[in-house]
């Protein structure tokens, strides 16, 4: 194994050996054994990662196969790393924002009687994530993708003892199986028609799947390549919460908030949009799956973002401007600009884990109210928290020369440049989307920390149910004291702020160029000859800070512009006019709040129609055929002749003498009569 | 007449146990009243058998005396492991024995000869060697059955064993002569030279082979030939039932190698069909009777029926239409499954042995009832054997069990494979049973469980084995087909 091998390998064992210290050996280590070594696997990572990047930046990429797992027929099983621009920009994301967020949980969960299990569980996720990343063949994906999958569930419902939280866990589950079954069939058709699950010989044999057809239905001949790229993008419809697969998103809010940022903003959410863009190479040769992904993406980017304009909970605010972001980078995949989809896939883990730590700093200011309508004015009291959630926000709204901006609007550009069907909608759908996001974050920030101070009044009774949780240490005290005054964080908490503050302004104005336009993922992906979007806007890009000038006078600013001041004029200069507008509308309000009814759907007609198979199954296939007939039917059928068999089998000798001369006699006669 | 000097050589364990039986006899004469030197004589005799053969195995197969008498890698195989079965009975059985006072010498002396039987009966090369050996088997086992005098139900367990033995032997006896009869030999490579030539009265040769098959099925106890399986374990003191379904079974499929697949292969299309039948009879039977018996010695005996029928199904598919290419494969996966039933057989009958105390024998279903609460180590090991025997993944039930099927399927008898797992199925009831027993019934008995600690050591080996063979099969799995390969 050579010395860069051993790197790549020790990138993920690292936090590996962290979450198996901490979780096993918890109680003897404490806490501050916990998050010692936890925070040094992941820092380790990171290093190593840095290296990484130094080398792939010099032009030594690697793929090749580390361990061979298994060896089936011609199929072979392998773990192996694909080492290049794109996976090594993953693992820079993935282990700076987990490594931010180590730091962080030290501060947030300093209460938490679950300390040592948490640090366990984030470093056990960040390594599944970089197996997931660093895959060189679909099983570790595969692998990768489950475990990120399994430890989500966990840290979702981290705080076990609230109902609330083990229905939103079960919810994420139930809800990323559906889409791992298109992700698996998808794998299982490439292993059919390809014989191998290593990407290259994949890749190599693209062109082949595309010129196959398939029959699902009789027939309607398919091709095969939009049958395998559909199903897989189910597989990251689920991963990364794109509608109609987005239900469990909102409610994995459940979990602390540390993990909100690492994994259902910036990393595991994104594992869709980073496996798209590794597929590249299948889904260019198929113009209809990249339809069906640019109006997936156009749909999630602007209905969610308007669910996000109504929600009260500071994280759920968030979470659905997660949606909406997650919406803009499959649009972006869609429009076959697939380095702007990562672009704004890292540009979008910087400032969403701010947002989202940020929201978890004000959480613990409040003393876990998470209501904005009992917050307000607290710019005063965490100066550090307010700055950089403006920051952020800002960046999420794509203001000139933030990072968010420059991804943002190639997004928007790269939509306009596509051709594909159903681009007239997406382009529609992210610009109006601008206006919308820039309403809801600034609505946020401005009931937060501007306004009117409003805390300080009685605990209200929303959280009155979970008062019952007393073995749950965080639900004993619910927001301020009357008199109280919210306190700065400590600064574990606003240190990794800070961090991802200065990622968030200067990131995208640093690496616009040569991550969408200097061919920093030339060899990671590939773009077909017929789809026009990268090269119209690299035709039309003279520089980071021209392209942040020229955006000025450009729509999308203006409609941003415009969300911002309406969210000031309605909430901080007239706060009558929105209660006057959800008067005035108010199926529409309805229609918002009970999120589109997606859940209800989801209630009645899967789980209901589930029960009713169930109950249905339960009473006819159950209870009448199989406990009536099979079960009782064939215990009645045994007992009777086991009654039989002890009526022959009475004890006596001469019985017995005499079945075995029938025997003989039956034999002999059966085989002279055969002849 | 010139008397040639036989070679003693090939048959030299056999010569060292007889002569370990006579120094038994002569210590008995001396010792007086002192106790325990038969089990040491017996473990030694044992010991001492498995050194030469594991030295004497040199992979050639050997002939001596006139041909009557054959050392191959298949037999010193088998006679190795029948060493370790009978050195595993004698431990498990040492406290039982002692504390009803059945730990005389005959008894040893009988379990000697009837290993020295097995020995002559694994390594025959002639149809009255095969007989000489069953016939010193049997009788030692009519005995040992018959051991507690005072026991009627053990006295009328004997007297039935012995009376359809005798008639058992009888039909095997006659389809012996039928053979000599029509081909002139009773060695069984001459026998099937002459097979091979072609030139022998077919009809005689099939009326024979219809005894002799009866003959065998009677000591593997397939149905129609089992009636003596469930009264016999039920009757003889437990540690005698665990003699007679564990070693001996080796034996019998050591004979059925003998006799149908190195004697009488060129008829194998007739003795396939007759096994066929008789294994699939045994497998329903064994499985629907198991359910009603409330004994677990009696559950266990049908339970054995159907596991034999189970085994004699890798003996028929062997040949397919004249072809003879799958006959390694199915051999060695019956091999493999008598193998691992003894294996079974042991932990099962030993566990009934460690819950028997003075005046109690633990032989009924409810015994079980709550062990895990008396003692969850056994409840667990219990549980692995009964889920073996049921043939759960990954238990070397499971696999036995399956190599078979995947023998009966490549022969193209899917049907056969179908009903075999239709009655396992049904069959996993009566094990599941136990184990539900063990862990959701409350305890009927309280007594502490008291054993020698090599008891409990020997017990927890034979139960972890059970796993252990599961999870890694194709150590023994491939040693049953080479050791097969060079005799075949």
């Amino acid at each position: 194994m050579t010395e860069m091998q051993k790197l790549y390998l020790l990138v993920p064992l690292a936090p590996l050996a962290g979450a198996v210290v901490a979780g096993l050996f918890g109680k003897t280590i404490g806490r501050a054994g916990a998050h010692t070594f936890t925070i040094m696997g992941v820092a380790v990572a990171f290093i190593a990662s840095l290296f990484i990047f130094q080398d792939v930046q010099a032009g030594h990429t690697y793929n090749g196969d580390i361990y061979t797992w298994l060896e089936s027929g011609g199929l072979k099983l392998h773990v192996g790393f694909l080492i290049d621009p794109l996976t090594v920009m993953m693992m820079l994301v993935v282990s700076f924002v987990s490594l931010m967020v180590h730091v962080y949980t030290i501060g947030y969960m300093a209460d938490d009687p679950g300390y040592q299990r948490f640090f366990s569980y984030i470093s056990l996720f960040t390594f599944s994530m970089l197996m997931l990343v660093m895959s060189n063949n679909f099983v570790q994906l595969f692998f990768g993708w489950e475990a990120v999958g399994l430890v989500s569930y966990l840290l979702i419902g981290f705080w076990y003892t609230r109902p609330t939280a083990i229905y939103a866990n079960l919810k994420a589950f139930l809800v990323n199986r559906v889409g791992d079954f298109g992700f698996l069939l998808g794998i299982a058709l490439i292993a059919a028609y390809c014989g191998s699950l290593d990407y290259k010989e994949v890749f190599a044999q693209a062109n082949n799947m595309a010129a196959t057809q398939i029959e699902l239905f009789k027939g309607q001949p398919w091709s095969l390549i939009t049958v395998v790229c559909i199903g897989l993008f189910i597989g990251a419809m689920g991963k990364s919460a794109q509608v109609p697969l987005h239900v469990w998103l909102p409610d994995s809010m459940e979990g602390p908030t540390p993990i909100s940022a690492l994994i259902h903003a910036a990393t595991m959410v994104t594992a869709g949009i980073f496996m798209v863009a590794r597929m590249s190479p299948l889904f260019e040769l198929s113009d209809a799956a990249l339809s069906f992904v640019l109006v997936i993406g156009a749909i999630t980017a602007l209905f969610m973002g308007f669910l996000g304009i109504i929600q009260n909970d500071i994280k759920r605010v968030v979470a659905y401007s997660t949606l909406s972001q997650l919406g803009y980078m499959t649009v972006a995949l869609g429009a076959s600009a697939y380095s702007v989809a990562v672009f704004h896939l890292m540009t979008h883990a910087f400032f969403k884990a701010l947002l989202f730590l940020a929201a978890g700093s004000v959480i613990i200011g409040m003393h876990h109210d998470q209501d904005i309508r009992n917050m307000g004015g607290l710019r005063k009291y965490m100066p550090i928290t307010w700055i950089t959630s403006l920051i952020g926000s800002l960046a999420l709204i794509g203001t000139p020369f933030l990072s968010g901006f420059y991804s943002k609007d190639s997004i928007i550009e790269a939509v306009k440049a596509s051709h594909l069907a159903g681009s007239g909608f997406a382009y529609f759908c992210v610009l109006i989307g601008v206006f919308i996001t820039a309403f809801y974050s600034f609505r946020m920030y401005f009931l937060v920390f501007h306004g009117k101070e409003r805390f300080g009044h009685a605990h209200h009774d929303e959280h009155a149910g979970d008062h019952d949780d007393e073995e749950v240490a965080v639900d004993h005290h619910h927001g301020l004291a009357p008199g109280q005054k919210p306190h700065e964080t400590p600064w574990v908490v606003w240190v990794p702020l800070v961090a991802l503050a200065i990622p968030s302004v200067v990131i995208g104005y640093m690496t616009i160029e040569p991550m969408l336009f200097g061919g920093y993922f030339k060899g990671s992906i590939f773009i077909s000859e017929h789809h026009h979007a990268m090269k119209e806007l690299a035709e039309e890009f003279h520089g980071a800070s021209a392209m942040a000038l020229h955006s000025l006078t450009s729509v999308p600013f203006l409609l941003a512009l415009s969300g911002v001041v309406l969210a000031w004029f309605f909430y901080l200069v007239k706060p009558a006019i929105p209660a006057a507008i959800k008067e005035k509308v108010g199926p529409l309000y309805t229609l918002l709040d009970n999120k589109y009814y997606f859940d209800r759907f989801n209630e009645v007609f899967f789980a209901g129609g589930a029960r009713g198979l169930g109950s249905g199954l339960w009473k006819v296939g159950d209870q009448a055929v199989i406990d009536g007939v099979l079960v009782n039917g064939s215990a009645k059928v045994v007992g009777w002749f086991a009654a039989l068999t002890r009526l022959f089998q009475t004890g006596h000798l001469y019985q017995y003498a005499f079945s075995m001369i029938i025997g003989v006699f039956v034999l002999l006669t059966f085989w002279f009569n055969r002849g | 007449m010139n008397f040639v000097m036989p070679d003693f050589y090939p048959a030299a364990a056999e010569i060292f146990v007889a002569g370990m039986s006579l120094l038994l006899l002569v210590i008995e004469l001396f010792a007086g009243k002192k106790k325990g030197f038969g089990f040491v004589v017996t473990l030694i005799a044992l010991a001492g058998a498995a050194v030469i053969t594991y030295t004497t195995a040199d992979g050639q197969v050997s002939v001596t005396f006139s041909n009557l008498y054959i050392s191959d890698l298949f037999g010193s195989f088998l006679k190795l492991l029948v060493y370790v079965a009978v050195a595993v009975m004698l431990v498990y059985s040492r406290d039982y024995l002692r504390v009803r006072g059945l730990d005389k010498t005959e008894y040893y002396l009988l379990v000697i000869y009837a290993t020295l039987g097995m020995m002559v009966m694994i390594s025959a090369n002639h149809f009255l060697t095969i007989y000489l050996g069953l016939e010193l088997l049997s009788l030692s086992l009519y005995t040992l059955v018959a051991l507690d005098r005072d026991s009627s139900r053990a006295t009328e367990a004997a007297m039935k064993y012995f009376v359809l033995g005798a008639l058992a032997s009888g039909l095997l006896l006659y389809g012996m002569s039928m053979v000599y009869g029509a081909t002139g030999s009773l060695e069984i490579s001459a026998v099937a030279q002459a097979l091979a030539h072609g030139v022998v009265n077919k009809t005689v040769l099939v009326f024979g082979l219809v005894f002799l098959v009866s003959g065998l099925a009677f000591k593997l106890g397939v149905v129609p030939f089992h009636m003596w399986v469930p009264d016999v374990y039920h009757g003889a003191p437990t540690a005698m039932t665990l003699f007679v379904a564990s070693a001996p079974k080796l034996a019998a499929f050591a004979m059925a190698i003998r006799l149908l697949v190195n004697g009488l292969f060129e008829l194998a299309g007739d003795w396939q069909q007759m096994l066929m039948i008789m294994a699939v009879l045994s497998i329903a039977l064994g499985n629907l009777a198991a359910i009603a018996q409330t004994n677990i010695k009696r559950m266990l005996a049908y339970s054995g029926i159907s596991h034999m029928g189970f085994m004699l199904l890798g003996l028929t598919t062997g040949v397919v239409a004249g072809d003879r290419q799958f006959a390694l494969n199915a051999y060695s996966s019956a091999m493999f499954y008598a193998v691992s039933y003894v294996v079974m057989s042991l932990a099962s009958f030993g566990m009934v042995l460690l819950l028997s105390r003075a005046g109690f024998e633990a032989e009924k279903l409810e015994d079980f009832k709550g062990l895990n609460q008396r003692s969850p180590w056994f409840a667990a090991l219990m549980m692995m054997v009964m889920l073996s025997m049921a043939g759960v993944p990954f238990f070397v039930g499971f696999f036995a069990k399956f190599s078979v099927l995947q023998a009966v399927v490549a022969a193209g008898y899917v049907w056969l494979a179908v009903l075999a797992v239709f009655f396992s199925l049904i069959g996993a009831f009566y094990y599941l049973r136990v184990v539900k027993l063990m862990y959701f019934d409350k305890p009927t008995d309280h007594a502490p469980i008291t054993a020698s600690l090599d008891m409990r050591v020997l017990l927890s080996a034979n139960g972890l084995a059970v796993a252990a063979l599961g999870l890694a099969p194709q150590a023994l799995m491939s040693l049953c087909a080479f050791t097969l390969l060079r005799s075949l």
